[in-house]
C-alpha cells in the first residue's frame, strides 16, 4: 500500500523536479558566459534596476532573449513531439515527420533567394513559421481526404516533406545566395536571437500548450485505438487533425527563431514517458518542462565548453542527449516504449 | 433497445453479411456465432456506428443511429474491442476513459465519474487492480479492466467482441459468467464468439451466421436441435446432460 501511495506522489514530484531544473538552468543561463553576472546583479537587471551596468545590459539584451528562446523552443519542440507520438502511436515520430522541417526550410530558402539579405534575415523567422504550418496543413488536408488513418498521415508526411525538400534543393541550386541563410537555419541555434523574434512565437507556444492541455483527455482516448476511441464518442479523424495542428504550430513557432533542433522532439517525450507514464496531461506538461530544461542546459554547455568559441547547440544536444537516451533504453530494456 | 433492420454490412460497399434482422433485448446475452470471416465483428461494428452500413438501418430506442451524435451513442452502447492498446497508465485511469462520453466543460472528470469507476471495477471483479499500472497486469486482469471501462459507460447495452481470446480456461469461464450476470442485472449483452461450446453455454439467444446470412436466431437448445451449427461450422455438434445444464462439444 505504501508503495502505491509513493507511486501516486511520484508523478507530481517528478514534474516539480523538471520545473525546478528548468528554472535552475534559466538562472545559470542568465548568469554565465564570457561575462559572469552575480545573482544580485541579475535580479536588479530583471527588475529594471540595472542602471546601465555592463552586466545588466548583457542580461537584458543578450541573455534574456536567448534564455527565453531556449526555454520556449525546448518546451515547444518536446511537447510537439509528445503530441505527434501520441496521435500517430509511433515512437519514431517527431515534428519532422509531419513536414515541419521541410516546410520551414523551403520557405526560409525561398525568402533568402528572393529578398535582399538585410530584409530576408528579418523575415526568415516568419517564413519558417508559415512554411512549417503550411506544409503540415497540406499533409493534414491530404490525409483527411484519404481517411486520416495513422499510416496515411505518415506516408502523406513523407511524400510532401520530400517534395518540399526537393523544392529547397532547387532554390539553393538556382540561387546560391540563398544557401547562406538556409544553412544558418538548418544548423539551428539561439546565439543571435532577439526579443522581437521570440515575443510573437511565445504567444503561439503558450496558447498552443494551453490548447493541447485542454484536450488532454481526448488525446488519452485517442491512444486506445481508433475503434475504442470512436465507440467512446470521440470524432477520431477531426481530433487527430486538431492535435497535429497544435503540434505543428508549436514546432513551427520554435523553429521560427531556433532553426532546426529536431532531436529534442524525439528524445524528451521518450525520457518523460519513462519517468512519469503516458497520461497526456502529465506527459505534455513534463515534456514542456523537461524540454525547456534540456535545451537550456545544452545551450549553457555550448557556450562554456570551448569558450571563447561557441558550439551550435544542436551538436551539444546530440552528443549529450543521444548517449543518455541509449542508456535509458538499455537500463529499462524490455519495458514498453 | 438496439435493433438491426434489413441491415447489410461489409467494407467498401461490398456486403459480407446481408439482410440481417436482429435485436438485442435487455436481460439477454445474444451471441453472434459463426465461423471465422462470416462477418460477426463487422456486424457488431456497424451496430455501433464504427462502420457505415451497406444498406438497411440500425435503431437505438427507435431512433436511427445516423441521427445520433457520437457521445449519445456512447451513452447507450459500450464496446469491448477484441484488441486493445496498452498505454502506460493505471487501471483506474483506464476505466476513467469509460466516462469520456459524459465529459463536459471544463473537460475535467468529476466526483461522480470517479464513483462510477469504482462501481465498475467492483462489478468487473477488479477493485484491487485500481492503482496498478496496466503494463504490469496479466491478460485476465487486463480483460477485467477493459470490462470495467465498458461498464463505467453505464449503458443499457454492452457489445463484446471475442472477449475470451488470449485468456486461459478459468478466465474464459469467468468472462462468460460476468456476461450472464450483466444480462441478469438487466443489461442487453451482444457477444461475438467463434468458440461454439463456450458460447452455447453462455447465451440466452444464439444468432447463427454463415454464408453471408443469419441462419437462425433462437435459444441454444433449439439451435442445437435445428442442426444449423453443424452446417455452419462443418462439424458434428453433440451435447451431454450435466448438473449445470447442457454441455456442448464438437466432433
Amino acid at each position: 500500500m505504501a508503495g502505491r501511495e509513493n507511486r501516486k506522489k511520484r508523478i507530481p514530484l517528478r514534474l516539480l523536479a523538471a520545473g525546478g531544473l528548468a528554472l535552475l538552468a534559466a538562472v545559470i543561463s542568465l548568469c554565465t558566459g564570457a561575462v559572469m553576472v552575480a545573482p544580485g546583479e541579475l535580479v536588479q537587471a530583471l527588475l529594471g534596476q540595472g542602471g546601465g551596468t555592463t552586466g545588466g545590459s548583457i542580461v537584458l539584451l543578450v541573455r534574456l532573449p536567448r534564455t527565453l528562446g531556449c526555454l520556449l523552443a525546448g518546451a515547444a519542440l518536446a511537447a510537439s513531439g509528445a503530441i505527434i507520438q501520441t496521435v500517430m502511436a509511433n515512437p519514431l515520430a517527431a515534428p519532422n515527420i509531419i513536414g515541419v522541417n521541410s516546410g520551414a526550410g523551403f520557405f526560409v530558402a525561398l525568402c533568402s533567394a528572393s529578398l535582399p539579405a538585410a530584409l530576408s534575415v528579418k523575415l526568415s523567422p516568419l517564413a519558417a513559421f508559415l512554411g512549417a504550418f503550411a506544409c503540415v496543413m497540406l499533409v493534414l488536408l491530404i490525409a483527411e481526404k484519404a481517411g486520416s488513418s495513422r499510416i496515411v498521415l505518415v506516408l502523406a508526411g513523407v511524400a510532401i516533406s520530400n517534395m518540399f525538400g526537393a523544392g529547397t534543393d532547387a532554390v539553393v541550386t538556382l540561387s546560391p545566395d540563398a544557401l547562406v541563410g538556409y544553412s544558418d537555419f538548418r544548423i539551428g541555434g539561439l546565439s543571435n536571437v532577439t526579443m522581437e523574434q521570440v515575443a510573437p512565437a511565445m504567444w503561439v507556444i503558450v496558447l498552443c500548450l494551453a490548447g493541447a492541455l485542454l484536450f488532454s483527455n481526448e488525446l488519452d482516448v485517442l491512444t486506445l485505438g481508433s475503434d475504442t476511441a470512436r465507440s467512446l464518442g470521440l470524432p477520431v479523424g477531426r481530433m487527430r487533425v486538431l492535435a497535429l495542428a497544435f503540434a505543428a504550430a508549436l514546432a513551427g513557432a520554435a523553429v521560427s527563431f531556433s532553426g532546426l533542433l529536431g532531436f529534442v522532439g524525439l528524445i524528451v517525450p521518450h525520457i518523460i514517458r519513462r519517468l512519469i507514464g503516458s497520461e497526456s496531461r502529465n506527459l505534455i506538461l513534463g515534456c514542456a518542462l523537461g524540454g525547456a530544461a534540456l535545451l537550456t542546459v545544452c545551450d549553457v554547455a555550448a557556450r562554456l565548453l570551448f569558450a571563447p568559441y561557441e558550439l551550435p547547440v544542436g551538436i551539444v544536444l546530440s552528443f549529450a542527449g543521444g548517449p543518455f537516451f541509449l542508456w535509458l533504453l538499455i537500463r529499462k530494456r524490455g519495458r514498453h516504449l | 433497445m438496439i435493433e438491426l433492420r434489413d441491415l447489410s454490412v461489409g467494407y467498401h460497399a461490398q456486403a459480407v453479411l446481408e439482410h440481417v434482422d436482429l435485436d438485442f433485448p435487455q436481460g439477454s446475452v445474444t451471441v453472434l456465432l459463426g465461423p471465422n470471416g462470416c462477418g460477426k465483428s463487422t456486424l457488431l461494428k456497424t451496430a455501433l456506428g464504427l462502420l457505415p452500413p451497406v444498406s438497411g438501418e440500425v435503431l437505438y430506442d427507435g431512433r436511427p443511429l445516423s441521427a445520433l451524435a457520437g457521445s449519445e451513442v456512447a451513452r447507450k452502447a459500450a464496446y469491448m474491442a477484441q484488441n486493445h492498446a496498452i498505454p502506460s497508465i493505471t487501471a483506474k485511469r483506464m476505466v476513467l476513459h469509460g466516462r469520456f462520453p459524459y465529459l463536459s466543460f471544463p473537460r475535467r472528470y468529476r466526483k461522480e465519474d470517479y464513483e462510477a469507476v469504482r462501481r465498475a471495477l467492483e462489478s468487473a471483479g477488479g477493485l484491487e487492480l485500481m492503482e496498478r499500472p496496466m503494463q504490469e497486469l496479466s491478460g485476465g486482469q487486463r480483460q477485467k479492466v477493459y470490462l470495467a471501462m465498458a461498464l463505467a459507460q453505464e449503458t443499457q447495452t454492452i457489445f463484446m467482441d471475442e472477449p475470451t481470446t488470449w485468456l486461459d480456461m478459468r478466465h474464459q469461464l469467468e468472462v462468460m459468467r460476468t456476461a450472464r450476470a450483466l444480462a441478469e442485472a438487466g443489461k442487453a449483452v451482444g457477444l461475438v464468439s467463434h468458440d461454439l461450446c463456450l458460447a452455447m453455454r453462455t447465451a440466452h439467444r444464439v444468432a447463427v451466421l454463415s454464408n453471408g446470412r443469419v441462419r437462425l436466431v433462437a435459444a441454444p437448445d433449439e439451435v442445437f436441435e435445428s442442426g444449423a451449427l453443424d452446417e455452419a461450422f462443418g462439424v458434428l455438434v453433440r451435447r451431454v446432460d450435466t448438473d449445470g445444464g447442457w454441455q456442448y462439444f464438437c466432433e
